[in-house]
């Protein structure tokens, strides 16, 4: 039974409290979407998650294949089937997108057998192709520099595309939406459904509903001031679009901004 | 309660300046007598004798500190290398190529040399300076001295002056070399000075690629002393590629002046690549004396433990449409220190001339330090001239985010490090080099 449980989840960000108790289960198969009004902690949750060295865990934990992943470095969280498109992708200066995936999956690879000897250069190049077509990518991309000079909606294709090629178990979007255009868009939610199935489970954070028409989520969560205050199914996304947050603060005790 | 507190004065602790060493007039030798090479030495000796030992109050000097070298070093004897650790086979494979054209061994009081009939027989000269003295005095006179002055330093003079190991390659007007040339110098023996004195003339129109090495053992034990002089003439639409590596080990004090004149419508591809030496002060230069000159400069350094070295280096426009690109990027580790020092300078009357250097370092550890000092000097109104120097460490969240891909740390540092150099080794155009450069970055990653 591989599920990711989170479990009353606090993280601190350079002494500040940004997540008060976040609980939240996702099973493989399933798709959760995260949605919230700015600061309240979607994208802290997302680096917590993976293990970012500046979010600082104070407590609760986070269970998935039986380890406590919190405990674990990045490079093991992602071994063990965790994946984050980045909100803010990184460039890597010098360090070409196919060098640079061929580097990931080896060390994939590596991890799971000490012995193996790494993708052979015909069947990597065959599965990057075959990648890329699915994301509609031109095939010079593999050989430019990861994210560097990338306009925004190559920085989040780029995302999807390393999503696509590493085939985590379970993939957590940071607003991969923001800032794309629809026809990228679209792509982008091709990529991430192509994906789907009973061995995939994903978590989209996100601010708008629109990513949502195209990645349908089984299950809708708002997170507000840190912690998941409503959960519901699709409909909550869309009640969110038409009323927006306004009912949950009152609901909740926050004041109205 | 209050407890008396005692202050002493920090006191600066003076080192004595460097005293000299212990080289004298009688270790001046040549195989031509009272030829223009005895003649050239016997000059430089002079000039050594006259100029001070630099000090930090020196420019150029200010970031390099000599005052722990040794005073003592000893030339070394006919027949030393017999009696000292033996070359390694893989410095004398060839890196451009498959071949080499020939190929000159430069060892401690001996040399070897080999070099294909057929070049000779287009009347390339390519032979230890001795030798040249004898057989080519007329090609060696008019290019001995020519391009470094003795008088241009302390270190020029003494090596211009006891060079024991030299090698003169003369291509003639119009040749063209197509197999690549390859001198390596290795210097091993504690307390020994190995001066080395490259001259390589191409004549108008002549084209050569040229690779010379120094190298030493590594972990030895006391201080080796090694100065050079690297000559270069690239005459009229000459075009040479120079590739230089320095793998000397970390007991070797290195002293060089190096510069390459190019004339009207020449082109040089100049490629360094420095991971050795306890100490290292390098000029290098490139004089654009000719319109329409054309030079291009990459070098590569990593430097770890308490390695220290500082590189200088000049881009001098003389000539209009003369054009310069130099790109130098380091890495550093451990306790050790690099000092880049760059200057573009153009000439009055140097117009539509364009320049450009930069100068990137990557500090890996919280101790090492690099120094970027970039410069120019422009007497002409219609140029243009380009400069950029930074001083980085590793993005902790680039890091991140390869680990996040499943790349371990160590892994990911070393990706990030490839990544730095890439853009070097996209100027370099020899499999073989790269291959080494490549080599160099893993071993010194890999030593913590």
């Amino acid at each position: 039974m591989s599920e990711l449980v989170i479990k009353n989840l606090q993280v601190n960000v350079a002494d500040t409290e940004i997540l008060k108790g976040v609980d939240l289960t996702i099973r493989k198969g399933e798709i959760h979407a995260i949605m919230g009004p700015n600061g309240t902690g979607k994208s802290t949750l997302a680096y917590a998650l993976m293990g970012h060295p500046n979010y600082e865990v104070a407590g609760g934990e986070v269970i998935y294949k039986g380890e406590n992943i919190l405990e674990l470095e990045p490079d093991e969280r992602s071994h063990l089937g965790l994946y984050l498109a980045f909100q803010y992708p990184v460039a890597v200066p010098g360090v070409t997108v196919a060098n640079f995936l061929r580097t990931a999956i080896n060390a994939h690879r590596k991890a799971a057998d000490q012995e193996d000897k790494g993708i052979p250069i015909p069947e990597f190049r065959k599965m990057l192709k075959e990648r890329m077509d699915l994301l509609k990518m031109d095939h010079s991309f593999a050989g430019r520099y990861l994210n560097e000079g990338f306009s925004g909606g190559e920085k989040k294709r780029a995302e999807i595309l390393q999503m696509a090629t590493l085939s985590p178990e379970i993939a957590i979007l940071d607003e991969t939406d923001s800032g794309l255009d629809i026809d990228a868009l679209r792509i982008v939610s091709e990529g991430v459904n192509a994906l789907r199935g009973s061995d995939f489970g994903a978590l989209v954070i996100t601010h708008y509903q629109r990513i949502l028409n195209y990645i349908h989520p089984d299950f809708v969560h708002v997170m507000l001031d840190g912690r998941v205050v409503e959960s519901g199914g699709p409909e909550l996304a869309l009640k969110l679009e038409e009323q927006g947050y306004d009912w949950l603060r009152e609901k909740y005790g926050q004041v109205v901004a | 309660m209050s407890t008396k507190r005692v202050i002493t004065r920090a006191k600066r602790t003076r080192r004595p300046k460097f005293k000299g060493f212990n080289f004298t007039r009688e270790m001046v030798t040549a195989s031509d007598g009272s030829g223009a090479l005895a003649d050239y030495r016997a000059k430089a000796w002079e000039t050594f004798e006259r100029i001070p030992y630099p000090t930090l109050k020196d420019e150029p000097w200010r970031r390099t500190d000599i005052r722990g070298l040794k005073d003592d070093f000893e030339l070394p004897n006919p027949g030393a290398f017999e009696d000292l650790p033996a070359i390694p086979e893989r410095l004398l494979k060839p890196l451009v190529s498959d071949q080499h054209g020939g190929q000159i061994v430069l060892l401690p009081g001996g040399m070897q040399k080999d070099l294909n009939p057929e070049i000779a027989e287009n009347g390339v000269i390519f032979t230890d300076l001795e030798i040249a003295a004898q057989h080519h005095p007329a090609e060696l006179s008019k290019a001995l001295g020519q391009v470094v002055k003795p008088d241009e330093g302390k270190f020029a003079a003494l090596v211009s002056a006891l060079s024991r190991n030299g090698v003169f390659v003369y291509v003639p007007k119009g040749v063209q070399v197509e197999q690549p040339l390859h001198s390596v110098m290795w210097a091993p023996g504690d307390g020994l000075a190995h001066f080395s004195h490259l001259l390589i003339w191409l004549e108008e129109g002549a084209s050569l690629t040229y690779v010379h090495e120094a190298a030493s053992p590594k972990n030895a034990g006391g201080q080796i002393l090694h100065g050079g002089v690297v000559e270069i003439h690239v005459g009229e639409g000459a075009n040479l590629r120079f590739v230089e590596l320095q793998s000397l080990g970390d007991n070797v004090w290195n002293f060089t002046h190096e510069r390459a004149r190019v004339e009207r419508d020449g082109e040089i591809d100049w490629i360094f690549g420095a991971i050795g030496t306890r100490l290292t002060k390098n000029f290098s230069d490139l004089d654009l004396a000719g319109q329409g000159a054309n030079g291009r400069m990459s070098g590569f350094y990593f430097s770890d433990g308490s390695q220290h070295l500082d590189h200088d280096t000049q881009q001098n426009h003389l000539a209009p449409h003369t054009t310069s690109d130099l790109l130098f990027k380091g890495a550093l580790k451990g306790d050790s220190r690099s000092v880049w020092q760059g200057m573009i300078y153009v000439a009055p009357g140097a117009q539509r001339t364009d320049g450009y250097q930069a100068n990137r370092n990557l500090v890996l550890s919280d101790r090492a330090r690099a120094d970027s000092i970039p410069g120019l000097e422009i007497m002409a109104d219609d140029v243009r001239c380009t400069h950029g120097a930074t001083v980085g460490k590793i993005d902790p969240d680039l890091v991140f985010y390869l680990r996040s891909r499943g790349i371990p740390a160590e892994q990911a540092e070393r990706l990030v490090v490839d990544g730095f150099f890439d853009p070097i080794m996209q100027r370099i155009p020899f499999d073989g080099v790269r291959e080494r450069f490549h080599q160099a970055i893993q071993e010194k990653m890999g030593a913590r």
